[in-house]
């Protein structure tokens, strides 16, 4: 069926003639649109959005540079499997509605994906221009951003069409982007949708960790309120498992779960001094800042500010946390991270624009102990040179000490940004669901039905920590494997 | 939005709330507690459910006015509306038969300390409660804790109610008298320091229960981590209560100072503000 779209799309008139209005040549002979962004050295002391988005001319020029292949790798590369080429095409012929259409056939959150998608490692990896070319990919990630920014900001956002109400209740835990993706597929097939959330604003991960100068609130925002235009209903300061079990939830008539805690519990290091004042989770700092506005004066949220300030780790969070801290006016904001930086894990253009803040990265470093001043405030973090040694089990170089490398750095923050775990709250107070090893929610990778038939599960809690668009795709087979669930029971 | 049905002052700092919390007030059990938020402005900050009502679909909350953020709720009045609570959050006591249970108290610590009491002589136990404050001020609840234990004991620093002394010495007479099974304690870091090395000295269980800095309340940050038997713990989610001969006071004592310099600031801009 979506193969059927696809295909139609690209034999469609209108396209045929759009393709052959250029030659091949003169479209990969265009340069990679460059993103507008604000300088680095404003954009490191204020909180706005470093990117500022293509303009429509930049647009229909990077769109140009598509060939619209008859065998769009690029679609392979995505974990959703969005219509790349159909929306690229629409773009190129400046129906930027249509572009947004596209996406949301298969992406319920382009606007936040586009900001925050890997693309690198994904569908920009597989495009044509990198695999055949050795030439920089079609800039699909920021093409996404652009339709559907243009969408949002035109006020003619289309409300997506909805089946007549069923009466049937569902529960959705977690107001993450997987728990806002089921919702979404769910209320558009009628059923009577409430999305129960912990902390009390909606939106998980995109809200409380993700900063405004990567992804805006507005932009979440304008997310959830078409969600609540078409009649989800949010319960926020509600912690399923305390403030009401599944059982209680049956009771009241729900006849089907989503869980989407997330995993949320940051991992330590386990090193002397880590509970020392001045060492954070990121989790703890980015929450503060970012869903508390501990940075402003009129919010009662206390944070302490750095002059030195540690991160260490590799990931988003890490990069996150360290260009937080560099905005909220450390002199010297430093990532220490334990493999060499072409092992990070973040996404390129995060380290990139880092680096251009002026973040100092310290590689192959790890650290061992956390030392305090008189007050038990940290003051010093001995860390230990590392070498790689042979690939471990993610297939990266495993990291071993160097015996007598150790040396004292100075610093008055450290973040700890070196992973999560899954939320233990679910899987502690469902008896019988069956949990792995790791503490994840064990699920049908088709269906996304847990051991227990009317409990379905998907994003981080069932992935451990991974990427907002595997969570929505989870979110979206979650949510169809409920309604399956529900039609034939 | 939780409506406040009654509020009062039980001393000059420490205030009373009931609010509705219908869910809360269902599930709730001693040692349980609330994460709340004054103000859409406010922080989040842990309170013990010190009583509910299910039938009224009420609870009930003990704080002191010490920072911004306390001050801001004590300043809402009833038919008010506090922003957000969620909970019930925490690991419930573990309430059953043992014996003889002395449970100590210090300053707001009976607010919490409370339920306990008062689940513990429900569970069919002999229960001793030692209230210690500094002055007869600051003594709180004794009326509320005589009709719920067995015998109450008030030590007062200047001897201005009860006995003049600290809580360790009022617990010591007890524990010299008879057999103790087990010892609950709830206060200030530093008093249930040295409530906890006075039962450790008579190899007497003890349960400590701390009011640590969270956000969350939920597991998902760490701010409301502490050394407990040698192993990192996140009070909100493996507590409140731990094995008190377990715990590391010292690093808890400053912990909880860890915002100290912010807070006063934050204090005094706001008493400015308001004044
Ligand atoms: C700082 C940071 C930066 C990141 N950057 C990127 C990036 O650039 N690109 C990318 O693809 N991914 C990124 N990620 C990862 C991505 O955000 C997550 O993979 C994604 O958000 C997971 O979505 P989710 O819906 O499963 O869970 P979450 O977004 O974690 O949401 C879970 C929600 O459930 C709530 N909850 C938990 N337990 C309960 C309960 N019992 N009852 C009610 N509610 C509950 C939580 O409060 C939370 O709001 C980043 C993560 C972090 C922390
Ligand atoms: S308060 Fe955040 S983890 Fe406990």
């Amino acid at each position: 069926m979506e193969e059927n779209i696809y295909t139609i799309e690209r034999s469609a008139p209108w396209r045929e003639t759009l393709r052959k209005s250029m030659k091949a040549s003169e479209r990969t002979s265009i340069e990679r649109v460059v993103m507008p962004a604000q300088a680095p050295d404003v954009r490191n002391r204020n909180n706005q959005e470093v990117n500022a988005g293509l303009s429509e001319e930049q647009a229909v020029r990077e769109a140009a540079r598509c060939l619209d292949c008859a065998n769009p790798t690029c679609v392979t590369g995505c974990p959703v499997g969005v219509h790349i080429p159909s929306f690229v095409k629409c773009i190129e012929a400046r129906d930027f509605q249509g572009a947004a259409r596209v996406l949301k056939q298969t992406n319920t959150l382009p606007s936040v994906c586009g900001r925050v998608c890997p693309q690198e490692v994904q569908c920009e990896s597989k495009c044509f221009y990198v695999q055949k070319m050795q030439k920089p990919a079609v800039a699909i990630g920021n093409l996404e951003r652009f339709a559907a920014d243009f969408e949002r900001l035109s006020g003619k956002a289309e409300l997506p069409e909805k089946a007549p109400a069923n009466g049937i209740k569902v529960a959705v835990v977690g107001s993450g982007p997987s728990g806002l993706a089921a919702a979404g597929d769910m209320i558009k097939n009628g059923y009577d949708v409430t999305v129960f959330e912990a902390l009390h604003e909606i939106g998980g991960v995109l809200k409380y960790g993700i900063p405004e100068f990567r992804l805006p609130n507005a932009v979440v925002d304008a997310e959830i309120e078409t969600l609540r235009r078409l009649g989800v209903k949010f319960e926020t300061d509600f912690l399923v498992g305390k403030t009401a079990t599944l059982d209680d939830l049956r009771e009241e008539g729900f006849k089907a779960f989503y869980i989407s805690s997330g995993a949320g519990l940051p991992n330590f290091m386990g090193i002397p001094g880590e509970n020392l004042i001045g060492v954070f989770s990121s989790n703890e700092y980015l929450t503060r800042v970012n869903l508390m506005g501990a940075a402003s004066d009129e919010r009662d949220t206390p944070i302490l500010r750095g002059r030195t300030v540690m991160v260490v780790g590799g990931g988003n969070t890490a990069m996150d946390s360290v260009r937080t801290a560099k905005r909220m006016g450390a002199e010297k904001a430093m990532i220490v991270y334990r493999r060499s930086m072409d092992e990070m894990p973040a996404r390129k253009e995060e380290i990139q624009h880092a680096m251009e803040e002026g973040i100092e990265f310290n590689c192959l470093l790890n650290p061992v102990e956390c030392l305090a001043d008189e007050k038990g405030h940290v003051k010093q973090v001995r860390v230990q040179k590392m070498e790689l040694g042979e690939p471990d089990a993610s297939g990266r170089r495993r990291p071993q000490p160097i015996a007598g490398s150790e040396y004292l750095i100075d610093v008055d923050l450290v973040i700890m940004s070196i992973g999560v775990s899954p939320n233990p709250l679910i899987p502690r107070s469902v008896e019988g669901l069956a949990i792995s090893r790791k503490g994840t929610i064990e699920v049908d990778p088709e269906t996304m039905q847990s051991s227990i038939p009317d409990i379905f599960a998907g994003g981080d809690i069932v992935r451990g920590g991974a990427t907002v668009i595997l969570a929505m795709g989870d979110g979206r087979r979650g949510a169809a494997g409920v309604m399956r669930y529900l039609s034939q029971k | 939005m939780n409506k406040i049905i009654k509020k009062e002052f039980l001393s000059e700092q420490v205030f009373r709330m009931v609010v509705s919390a219908p869910r809360i007030a269902l599930r709730r059990k001693p040692g349980h507690f609330v994460i709340v938020r004054p103000t859409a402005e406010g922080e989040r900050i842990p309170l013990t459910i010190s009583d509910a009502d299910p039938k009224e679909g009420t609870i009930t909350l003990i704080a002191q006015k010490v920072g911004v953020t306390t001050h801001k709720l004590a300043s809402l009045n009833e038919g008010d509306y506090v922003q957000d609570i969620v909970g019930p959050l925490g690991n419930a006591t573990n309430i059953r038969k043992v014996g003889t249970v002395l449970c100590a108290g210090g300053g707001v610590g009976v607010a919490p300390l409370y339920p306990i009491v008062d689940g513990m002589k429900k569970a069919g136990n002999r229960v001793i409660t030692v209230l210690a404050a500094r002055n007869k001020d600051l003594i709180l609840y004794e009326k509320e804790m005589r009709a719920i234990s067995d015998e109450v004991i008030v030590m007062t620093d200047d001897g201005s109610s009860g006995r003049k002394g600290l809580v360790t010495q009022g617990m010591e007479e007890v524990i010299q008298r008879e057999h103790v099974d087990e010892a609950v304690v709830i206060g200030p870091a530093i008093m249930m320091k040295f409530a906890a090395l006075t039962t450790a000295k008579y190899n007497i269980p003890t349960l400590a229960s701390l009011n640590t800095i969270m956000v969350d309340g939920t597991g998902m940050c760490g701010a409301c981590r502490w050394t407990v038997g040698g192993k990192t713990r996140f009070v909100c989610v493996d507590g409140p209560e731990f094995d008190a001969h377990q715990i590391d006071f010292d690093e808890i004592l400053k912990r909880l100072g860890a915002y100290k310099e912010e807070e006063r600031k934050a204090f005094e801009a706001y008493q400015q503000k308001n004044a």
